[in-house]
């Protein structure tokens, strides 16, 4: 039992080594165009998010949202309306999954006093002020699932930012539930949130 | 305006805002950082006031964040039940179920507790008035046995027609549930972990028939009739 589960093991290790090679061998120059801003690990880097770790269905949403100018705040605009502008399809995919393969590592640079209010917004909500639980469709975790992100450990900048444009009516994907919880959130609560997610792991 | 909003942000999140939006920063006079602050403030207070004025219009728009535009349901990282077109009733008997714990969920429970009775009411009411299109995605293979099951029951195993309490067409009555168009995942989780979600109350959601009848289901046949509600107007 133990030498199949060794066996198995190995097995595993050589297969993501040779996917890894084969990503960077395949789409070095497309992956390098996106670590130029997301940093060499793709842990993100100002502006610019994490995308390791990040649900695959969501990248490729939001390059969609990108290239479909849908997504409109004035970074995005600025930067990634021309980045996927001559991505195909099958290389946002291809870029999805390579980016979605990498650990994500937590940014943690919120202010840690406001963690456990931020938690509990995340669980809870605020239901007296309509404020949603991001747990409904973010998970225990701030994992994500399909194309709704994880948002466990984003960095404090990016999460801020991005909850104050919905509020400030910037768009995003189409049918996103997002300006609507944005609207309800104010400066505290964003700071409470923020800071909490940038440290789940 | 680009670089007043990310001043903005750099000014408000104090030292995290990384070393770019910093140099920017210093660089924008400070009476300029300090409008763009008192803006985003201003601006921020006109929003959260604007839904809270009529307690009704902000509720709904609570309530759809997750259940869905429309109330036509929504996949989060849980499936959120259509609430278009349910039973008032049902809704209101549900809603009772959350606070009192016989329906053990975390987040309804919260949602439940701050809702005043006559919330409740035009909540429920605004519902049951909405008719959107079902959510779909539901797969199409067992629709057939589905129905067979939805009109006929399982007699072998116990399972009563659900056409019976449920109607022909599947839209409930009183605190019998709306089962029409309801989400796929959400029914095959309810009805595959009865016990769990909500085995816990008797008379007053009047669901104890359904415990039994959940719990003679094959997992296809609950999948089957999931399906075939689903699709159902």
């Amino acid at each position: 039992m133990k030498r199949i589960g060794l066996r198995i093991a190995i097995l595993a290790m050589v297969a993501s080594v040779v996917s890894t090679i084969s990503a960077w061998a395949g789409e070095s120059a497309a992956v390098r165009n996106c670590t130029w801003c997301h940093g060499a690990g793709a842990q993100g880097y100002t502006v610019a998010p994490r995308l390791a770790g990040q649900r695959p269905q969501y990248i490729m949403s939001q390059i969609r949202s990108f290239h479909e100018h849908t997504r409109d705040n004035p970074f995005s605009k600025q930067y990634m309306w021309g980045a996927v502008a001559a991505l195909g399809p099958n290389t946002a995919r291809d870029l999805a999954n390579y980016f979605a393969s990498i650990p994500p590592r937590p940014a943690n640079d919120g202010d840690a006093s406001l963690a456990s209010r931020g938690r509990t917004i995340y669980m809870e909500g605020i239901p007296e002020a309509n404020i949603v639980s991001c747990y409904a469709c973010h998970g225990p975790d701030a994992e994500g699932i399909r194309d709704i992100p994880r948002l466990g450990g984003l960095a404090y900048f990016y999460v801020k930012a991005r909850l104050e444009q919905w509020g400030q009516g910037y768009h995003s994907t189409p049918g996103s539930p997002m300006p609507m919880v944005a609207t309800h959130l104010g400066p505290e609560e964003i700071e409470a949130l923020t800071s909490y997610l940038s440290f789940v792991k | 305006m680009v670089g007043a909003r990310s001043v903005e942000a750099d000014v408000s999140g104090g030292r995290r805002g990384g070393r770019i939006a910093k140099r920017i920063c210093l660089r924008v006079t400070l009476p300029t950082a300090v409008l763009a602050v008192a803006f985003s403030v201003s601006s921020h207070a006109q929003e959260r006031m604007a839904p809270a004025k009529g307690g009704l219009e902000a509720k709904l728009e609570y309530c759809k964040t997750c259940h869905g535009l429309q109330g036509q349901g929504y996949l989060g990282y849980f499936p959120m039940p259509r609430l278009a077109g349910q039973q008032p009733e049902y809704i209101e008997a549900q809603l009772r179920a959350f606070i009192e714990r016989r329906r053990s969920n975390p987040i309804m429970r919260n949602v439940a507790h701050v809702l005043s009775p006559s919330m409740v009411t035009a909540l429920a009411q605004h519902f049951h008035n909405l008719n959107p299109p079902p959510f779909g995605g539901a797969p199409r293979g067992s629709i057939a046995a589905g129905k067979k099951i939805y009109e006929e029951g399982l007699p072998e195993s116990n399972v009563p027609a659900c056409s019976a309490c449920h109607g022909a067409e599947g839209k409930g009555q009183n605190e019998i549930p709306r089962l029409a168009g309801q989400l796929y995942p959400y029914m095959v989780g309810q009805l595959s972990g009865w016990k769990q979600e909500r085995g816990q109350g008797t008379a007053v959601d009047t669901s104890a028939i359904m415990a039994p009848t959940a719990h003679n289901m094959t997992r296809s046949q609950i999948e089957a009739v999931a399906a075939y509600v689903s699709y159902l107007r």
